[in-house]
């Protein structure tokens, strides 16, 4: 019953608050919509292929500094060994066609094998010409026509559709793209969206929360509180549903609206997407309201900031984990957004099913756990039972 | 009338510091004790470790038979903070419900004690406005009110006249004295003589130690003194003497 008053109590001056509600609601649907219009290009970086009866011709020729490649001898299928090697593709030939398959949860890699393979066919037809006599002039000026769309195409490599096909080249390959994950027309935002939808509900909750508590520490209202028979945990329980309530009406409308306005496919199970997001509220409410202990002041919360939310933003997966300097990659075992980045992130791309992304979510109840833990030890400052 | 209050041999304080010395007092059903001292002399200390909100360093305290600290018994004990710990946003009917049901009384009494309590502080016509609405006068009015929502055996009142115009401080103390008729404990601290003076038992308190104690009419006898700020005013300068002889 105490506990029910709380969350009554709880929502009541979240509702009369408008401005903070607007501030949950309206502030990620703003930020969403700005990414989505920022991050429309790709970036620089190193993609693993791996290829399969390749001639050794056409490997030399798609070697670059931003390529490895490894050969595949083994006869499954190119989304078995992408999944099993974690390549970002694999390229396979029979006779004279290529058949590129594409892991595609990151874009820009994807990117980076596109335009290789663009640039090493290029580079084929080129020295195929130079062999060949004059009277195929003709032919090479069909060529360099085909090279100034392929030029064009390579500064737009997202909507470069499968291999243009050289018709007069002796090196005639022509290409089929697969892709694992996403399709042709999958940007960085699709690798950015599931770590924003987990990361704007994890700060604003964390927030808002937090400076809630400390509002009851400085008015002396949680000391008042602790005058009654009521229990802490009572009391953060109280504070845990109904907050909660709040992210996961918030996760709703983020969702809803990424799915509508952005037609976001969302691979796996949409319930789980709810799951990851009530963790992540539920972790970040408890550490809001840790951490606004330390803080004597709103102000004193909000430089938490930089030093609590803000680094978790960058082990959370928008700069790959793989491509941090080694000596900082453990820092990301400590930030409880990188598991639920994760995890949001293999659902909404891959499709995870609960199973699979269970160790994410354990690791989130532990943290969890912690922050209750040293929540309770906190309140022994005001009452010692 | 059975003792409802017992603090024997207390020490309090933080760290290395002790706060409060070897503090004795035993306050009765249907009495008032009145706890005066300057601000800083750790009444309010005191107060806390009565409740149970802080654990004794040396000594013991018994509230209802029961040794503090005791979460349960904190919810026979009506408590008004020194400063107003009210939900601003809320109106005042939903402060009196949220910390009646903190208490742990039912709905369906709320019901009925709410405007009882309302009354005393007449705050009945108030009920409906926001607490940030409200001035400071009402707030300390609200707060005493969320005090007397639960109908509890035991008052602990920290500064409740601060910031109460003359004429309805006299009516809380009116009131106050009839809710100690009908069995109910009452602890109030204060730095306001006059309200010192209407206590049954009154215990002066300075730098963390108890100087005099006694019935009002007790202690100006024995002082021989003519008001109870005299008693206080020729305690605390004994208390001065002895230090310095040390």
């Amino acid at each position: 019953m105490r506990i029910l008053a709380i969350i009554k109590r709880v929502l009541r001056e979240m509702i009369r608050d408008k401005r903070t509600l607007a501030l949950m609601f309206v502030a990620p649907i703003f930020i969403l919509s700005l990414m989505y219009f920022l991050f429309q290009s790709n970036n620089n970086q190193t993609a693993t292929l791996g290829v399969r009866n390749i001639d050794s011709v056409l490997v030399t020729a798609v070697k670059n500094d931003h390529l490895k490649i490894h050969k595949i001898t083994s006869t499954s299928s190119a989304k078995k060994v992408i999944r099993q090697k974690d390549y970002a593709g694999v390229l396979s030939q029979s006779g004279d066609k290529l058949t590129l398959t594409l892991q595609n949860s990151d874009q820009s890699k994807s990117a980076i094998i596109k335009q290789s393979l663009q640039a090493a066919q290029i580079k084929l037809r080129g020295e195929a010409a130079a062999t060949a006599i004059k009277a195929q002039q003709k032919a090479i000026k069909k060529l360099s026509t085909a090279l100034t769309t392929i030029v064009k195409q390579t500064r737009m490599p997202i909507k470069a559709p499968a291999m243009s096909k050289p018709k007069t080249a002796s090196v005639n390959y022509s290409l089929k793209t697969h892709y694992l994950y996403g399709n042709i027309n999958s940007t960085f935002f699709d690798t950015l969206l599931p770590i924003m939808i987990g990361f704007v509900v994890f700060f604003f909750v964390f927030l808002i929360s937090g400076i809630a508590l400390l509002r009851e520490r400085t008015t002396g209202t949680l000391y008042r509180l602790l005058a009654t028979p009521v229990k802490k945990g009572e009391i953060i329980t109280g504070y845990l549903a109904g907050y909660g309530i709040f992210a996961l009406i918030q996760t709703f409308i983020i969702v809803a609206f990424t799915m509508y306005a952005f037609k976001i496919q969302i691979l796996g199970n949409l319930w789980n997407v709810f799951i990851i997001n009530i963790l992540m509220a539920i972790v970040a409410l408890t550490m809001g309201l840790f951490i606004s202990s330390f803080a004597s002041s709103e102000f004193q919360m909000v430089q938490f900031i930089p030093l609590v939310v803000i680094p978790q933003i960058f082990f959370s997966g928008i700069i790959p984990i793989d491509q941090i300097v080694s000596w900082l990659r453990p820092v990301a075992n400590i930030m409880p957004l990188y598991y639920g980045a994760t995890a949001m992130s293999n659902v909404i791309e891959k499709g995870f099913t609960f199973t699979q992304i269970l160790p994410q979510l354990g690791i989130l109840v532990l943290f969890a756990l912690l922050f209750l833990f040293l929540n309770t030890v906190s309140m022994n400052k005001y009452r010692q039972v | 009338m059975q003792i409802t209050i017992k603090v024997s041999n207390l020490n309090q304080g933080y760290g290395k510091n002790i706060v409060l010395h070897d503090i004795n007092l035993s306050v009765k059903s249907g009495e008032i004790l009145g706890l005066i001292g300057p601000s800083g002399a750790g009444k309010t200390r005191l107060v806390s470790t009565i409740m149970g909100m802080l654990t004794p360093k040396k000594g013991e305290v018994f509230v209802l038979g029961k040794k503090m600290p005791n979460r349960k018994i904190l919810g026979k004990i009506g408590y008004m903070a020194q400063t107003d710990a009210l939900y601003t946003t809320l109106t005042a009917r939903e402060n009196l419900n949220f910390f009646g049901s903190m208490q742990g009384i039912s709905k369906t009494n709320l019901k009925k004690t709410i405007p009882q309590a309302a009354g005393i502080v007449n705050l009945n016509a108030d009920l409906d406005k926001y607490v940030k609405d409200y001035s400071g006068g009402m707030k300390r009015r609200l707060s005493l009110a969320i005090a007397l929502v639960s109908d509890p055996e035991i008052l602990v009142l920290d500064e409740p006249t601060v910031g109460i115009d003359p004429e309805l401080r006299q009516q809380i103390l009116q009131e106050l004295h009839q809710e100690a008729k009908q069995g109910k404990t009452i602890l109030l601290t204060t730095h306001v003589m006059e309200d010192a003076e209407q206590s049954d038992q009154l215990m002066m308190i300075r730098n963390g130690v108890a100087i005099a104690q006694g019935t009002p009419g007790q202690l100006i006898k024995d002082y021989h003194v003519n008001t109870v700020e005299e008693v206080f005013l020729k305690a605390g300068r004994l208390q001065d003497e002895n230090s310095s002889n040390h």
